[in-house]
């Protein structure tokens, strides 16, 4: 018996109090059981990814993840902004770059990788190296993405900024969509993540 | 567990993570129910990946899983039965 609702003065109660009882039990009950089906219909498993880094190593990672929750049955949506449209971008994903300059774990000095060419020698002996690795390129990843179902989308706001074509992104691939769409998706994801 | 007893192979001999898995989903999904699919994978990760993947699938189950040598090279076989 809660507090609010205090016994009658020789602590029975009537039959309208019972009454009354039952149908606040039965509105619970069905209020459960509406509330039941509707989680288990609910959605699938929800992830979304922010992927904002265009090297050919920040590349992979929101690639092999939203594939393989895609796998698991999971609705994946991968929101690309920034330097992560060029994964998106048909032309630049085949040749995303890569640079020694700053990385510690590059075997060569900052002071060497800051000479001409350099780069572009990184992103090829790290190309080479995926290859030889047996590691899918970035374009067989987001052919495997999309044909898994996972939404991969490209922030209207940065294609414009960056002065891209809607027409230079993979088929498949969602444009017009901004932050207020990726915040939506997110609050209804179970996993959020930003790359 | 055995080559002859699976329904189907999926062989993903020199593919690495994580094909092996997004392969399997794909190829577990054409089964029908009591099928057991065979996958060859010589991704040594796949012994993790693909136990992972069945235990989280409803409808998956892990029969077997071994390591062999084919030509030199380790192979992976798992075995997935699709539920009835």
């Amino acid at each position: 018996m809660s507090a609010d609702t205090p016994p009658s003065s020789d602590g029975e109660l009537s039959p309208d109090d019972v009454a009354d009882l039952r149908a606040q039990i039965e509105a619970l009950e069905s209020e459960v059981s509406d509330l039941r089906s509707e989680v288990d219909e609910g959605s699938a498993d929800k992830m979304v990814i922010i992927a904002t880094k265009g090297t050919l190593d920040m590349a992979y990672p929101p690639l092999i993840l939203a594939s393989t929750a895609a796998a698991f049955g999971y609705d994946v949506t991968v929101f690309h902004t920034f330097w992560g449209l060029e994964i998106l971008h048909e032309e630049n994903s085949k040749d995303l770059g890569l640079s020694s300059v700053g990385n510690p774990n590059m075997p060569v000095p900052n002071a060497i990788a800051a000479l001409p060419g350099m780069d572009r020698m990184t992103a090829r002996m790290m190309r080479n190296r995926i290859e030889d690795n047996d590691v899918a390129s970035v374009e067989e990843l987001i052919e495997t993405s999309l044909a898994s179902g996972v939404d991969l989308q490209a922030c209207q706001m940065t294609i414009d900024l960056l002065g891209y074509d809607e027409d230079d992104f993979y088929d498949g691939v969602t444009t017009g969509v901004g932050a207020a769409s990726a915040f939506q998706d997110m609050a209804d994801a179970d996993i959020q993540l930003l790359v | 567990m055995s080559t002859e007893t699976a329904t189907e192979t999926l062989d993903v001999k020199g593919q690495n993570c994580p094909m092996p898995v997004i392969k399997t989903k794909g190829a577990f999904d054409g089964l029908a129910a009591g099928d057991v699919l065979e996958i060859v994978s010589t991704d040594s990760g796949s012994m993790s990946d693909i136990k992972g993947w069945a235990e989280s699938t409803e409808g998956a189950e892990l029969v077997d899983q071994e390591e062999a040598t084919e030509d030199g090279t380790a192979v992976y076989k798992h075995y997935v039965r699709k539920a009835e």
